[in-house]
């Protein structure tokens, strides 16, 4: 993100909002600026703003002539009055902080759309987490600290060491240049994200080991690391998951409940024979 | 995407105190299609599934690629800052649904979250359908409704460096965004607001609504806590 100098009028309203305290008004300008290396492209501030399009100078002198009375005006904190916020096109390796911090735009680097995938949540149509599983989702950097690629290949690799299965439908997995030792792509280490999120599944009865590795290299890591395990139900709805859990000393209080309810509505392997051969626009290229 | 697993509190605490109160007023149901599985009519079936949603008062409903019924607008006018028109506009939710996405409802009652989910049962739209709460809250209402679970996703709070992290008030409230759209420091800043009477907590809870892409932030929830905040301390 940037913010056009002739528009911003310093009002400071973007420096709040925004996720990882990237911006600040800087003296020598007057105006409001991003710190490029803190700033993850989540847009947050773009979007979440309303705007009103004011003409700058005549705010800046309203601004000024407020601030010489002493005059305090108390406006809507979350508008940016002249629309000063400007997204900037990015390039690889930049690109990985939007696809991984804006939860509006589809991974463009990986091909795979949102953080993570859908984990159990379509569980009773995708059938991916079976009876006697665990699904775990680890992720990193939220809320509001953000980390950085080479934290999370720290972790990554320490799985990998478990000898793991990491989820091949997830961003981060295809990120990576080494599954078995749990790499991922040097160019990127140095990217900071606003979250991430690596997923595996093992058997449940791998559950405390993977925990306590997770939170052994967590303590490791400057940033903050959120942990999500899933299971799938027996015939009765229970589940073998929480015991095991509350074991390690973890508390199993909130989460997801997959109600069941979802069912395939057209015929699956007809619809896969119908798409079997290139679609008429990629069978032209 | 687990934007609703892990909303912090006091059963999350760093230092964990006995017995913390249950979490009474944050119940989300959301729906959610596999491409090429059941997601013929998608379009019918999310507008159904928010209008169901609609009818058992809702305090948020979201559509994840669009927002919720809190949205920014595009071009206020400065009347906006003495006059400014915040009420929720669930038929443009509705309207902009278009496609592949997550359709999000938040309860503060668990009566009116049971009830929806009845009606969903009956809607049988096919969808893959989870609830986001306590998770015996959840088995409750599958139990009211007939159901039987059949996955579960637990979140284990925290770890790492979580000193790093503000306090619980405003930990409390950013998480309801589980995207992290909504910063620690706007939710400070409204605090305060609150505290020195500039703003009112529920004004405070409906920016931070606008800024949760996915709609799933908790503005009655958001209220009280920013209510407890101003008279409790933070």
């Amino acid at each position: 993100m940037r913010i056009d100098e002739y528009k911003c009028v310093a009002c400071g309203n973007c420096i709040p909002v925004c996720p990882v305290g990237a911006i600040y008004i800087d003296p020598a300008i007057g105006r409001a600026r991003v710190n490029q290396a803190e700033c993850v492209e989540c847009h947050a501030c773009y979007r979440g703003m309303s705007k009103e399009h004011l003409f700058p100078p005549m705010v800046r002198g309203i601004r000024r002539v407020a601030k010489g009375l002493r005059f305090r005006f108390d406006p809507e904190p979350d508008i940016c009055p002249t629309d000063a916020l400007t997204p900037q096109a990015l390039t690889w390796p930049r690109i990985v902080r939007r696809a991984f911090s804006d939860p509006q735009v589809p991974h463009e680097s990986t091909g795979i759309h949102g953080r993570g995938t859908a984990e159990v949540k379509t569980n009773d149509v995708t059938g991916r987490v079976k009876e006697g599983e665990a699904g775990f989702v680890i992720e990193f950097g939220r809320p509001g600290l953000g980390a950085w690629f080479r934290e999370i290949q720290e972790m990554t690799q320490a799985l990998a060491a478990l000898g793991v299965e990491f989820e091949k439908k997830n961003p981060v997995t295809s990120l990576m240049t080494d599954q078995v030792r749990g790499l991922i792509r040097e160019d990127i280490l140095g990217e900071k994200v606003l979250s991430a999120i690596v997923e595996l599944k093992t058997g449940l009865e791998q559950v405390p080991t993977v925990l306590r590795t997770i939170r052994g290299v967590s303590r490791r890591l400057e940033t903050v690391v959120a942990v999500g395990v899933s299971t799938r139900c027996d015939e009765q709805g229970q589940d073998r998951l929480r015991a095991l859990l509350e074991a390690e000393g973890y508390p199993a209080y909130r989460g997801k409940t997959n109600l069941g309810l979802g069912h395939a509505t057209v015929d699956v392997r007809a619809a896969g024979r119908r798409w079997a051969g290139p679609r008429p626009s990629e069978a032209s290229l | 995407m687990t934007n609703t697993l892990h909303r912090f509190s006091e059963h999350y605490a760093f230092e964990p105190k006995p017995n913390p109160a249950p979490v009474e007023d944050d119940f989300i149901v959301f729906a959610m299609a596999t491409r090429g599985v059941n997601d013929d009519g998608l379009v019918d079936k999310y507008r159904t599934f928010a209008r169901l949603a609609l009818a058992h008062n809702p305090v948020n409903v979201g559509d994840a690629t669009k927002g919720g019924i809190y949205r920014p607008q595009p071009a206020l006018n400065p009347l906006a800052h003495w006059k400014r028109d915040d009420r929720p506009d669930p038929e443009r939710l509705i309207e902009d649904i278009e496609g592949h996405t997550v359709v999000a409802a938040v309860f503060s009652r668990w009566e009116d979250m049971e009830a929806f989910v009845e009606d969903v049962v009956q809607a049988d739209l096919g969808l893959s359908v989870n609830i986001s709460a306590p998770i015996d809250a959840a088995a409750r209402c599958c139990k009211a409704s007939g159901l039987t679970r059949h996955s579960l996703e637990y979140s284990l709070g925290f770890q790492g460096r979580v000193e790093r992290l503000p306090d619980r008030a405003v930990l409390e409230i950013s998480t309801m965004c589980g995207h992290g759209m909504v910063s620690h420091t706007f939710v400070k800043k409204m605090v305060d607001w609150v505290k020195e009477g500039r703003r009112t907590p529920a004004q405070a809870a409906r920016y931070m609504a606008r800024f949760c892409v996915c709609g799933v932030f908790n503005t009655v929830r958001a209220e009280k806590l920013f209510e407890q905040a101003r008279t409790r301390g933070a």
